[in-house]
């Protein structure tokens, strides 16, 4: 578990990923080498697992963002590992989620417009293995998306 | 809307597989100089491409054993406001993501919890007590992996 001193830390570093270490030290009240000896210790212990770059696809072009809910054929014991495996190589595919409840799998599309969705829909998504059930939600706008987390 | 060639796909890729790879460590990457490296990664950022990044923690060792995802949907359409909802929900400090989407709901939520019991208080207290609120779908995350979409 945590103790005080690292959830500060984290809680800065959540705040503001890109700021130097300088920076979130002195936001966490201490020294730069404390807090670099501790982001190294949190990096080494898997709790900080790494930092991505955020693309944003309507700047390439990408308008159209679509999650996708699957419900799927259970029948199968290799559902999953067969779908997920096939999800895995299509290119506008961002994100894969696995669920227990209503839903099993969700994936993220971007596309380029309404009919490169479709073409994406029908040629990659249909085609997907033990699909039992499908259903689209389409993005609209993004309201809240939190960086920082209560820790 | 910018067009990527080669050096910025690659750029974009390491980046989202690790946003800490300064100018100098990319370059070496790419074989180019750092200034050349660095003036594409301005154009990039100033272009909207590179919008922040992500930190990616364990969830559960931080405490957080439970992620779940929600479907809303507003019961009582044009009598509550849709912003008097955003703002109310936005302000639940275990709602991670609002994201206003049409199809089967109006709204997808991402809510993280301490753990089951935890989550049945956030449904109850503030989902469920959130004005215009109606039908509430739960599903719970087992698993997460982001791709890198398509710079490939």
């Amino acid at each position: 578990m945590l103790d005080d001193a690292n959830r500060r830390l984290l809680r800065h570093l959540l705040d503001a990923p890109g700021a130097p270490v300088a920076e979130l030290a002195r936001r966490a009240g201490m020294t730069p080498a404390t807090a670099a000896r501790r982001l190294e210790r949190l990096r080494e212990e898997g709790i900080l697992k790494g930092q991505h770059a955020v693309i944003n696809w309507r700047a390439l072009g990408y308008s159209v963002e679509v999650s996708l809910r699957f419900t799927l054929d259970k029948t199968n014991p290799r559902a999953f590992d067969e779908f997920l495996a096939e999800a895995r190589k299509v290119p506008e595919v961002t994100e894969i989620q696995t669920f227990l409840g209503r839903v099993d799998v969700r994936l993220s599309l971007v596309a380029r417009d309404m009919a490169h969705y479709q073409e994406i829909y029908r040629a990659r998504i249909l085609t997907l293995p033990h699909i039992a059930d499908i259903e689209a939600l389409m993005h609209i706008a993004p309201i809240k998306r939190a960086t920082g987390l209560p820790v | 809307m910018i067009a990527l060639d080669d050096l910025d796909r690659r750029l974009l890729r390491a980046l989202v597989a690790d946003a800490t790879l300064s100018a100098g460590a990319l370059a070496r990457r790419t074989g180019r100089s750092q200034p050349a490296v660095w003036r594409r990664l301005k154009r990039l950022e100033e272009a909207g491409v590179l919008a922040g990044r992500r930190v990616d923690l364990d969830l559960e060792r931080v405490g957080f054993g439970v992620s779940v995802f929600l479907g809303v949907k507003l019961a009582t359409k044009g009598r509550v406001s849709l912003e008097d909802f955003e703002r109310a929900v936005s302000a639940i400090p275990e709602v991670q993501m609002v994201e206003h989407v049409l199809g089967l709901y109006d709204y997808r939520l991402r809510v993280v919890a301490r753990d089951l019991s935890d989550f049945e208080r956030v449904l109850r207290r503030r989902i469920m007590t959130l004005p215009g609120v109606g039908d509430v779908e739960a599903n719970v995350l087992l698993s997460e992996e982001r791709l890198p979409g398509p710079i490939g």
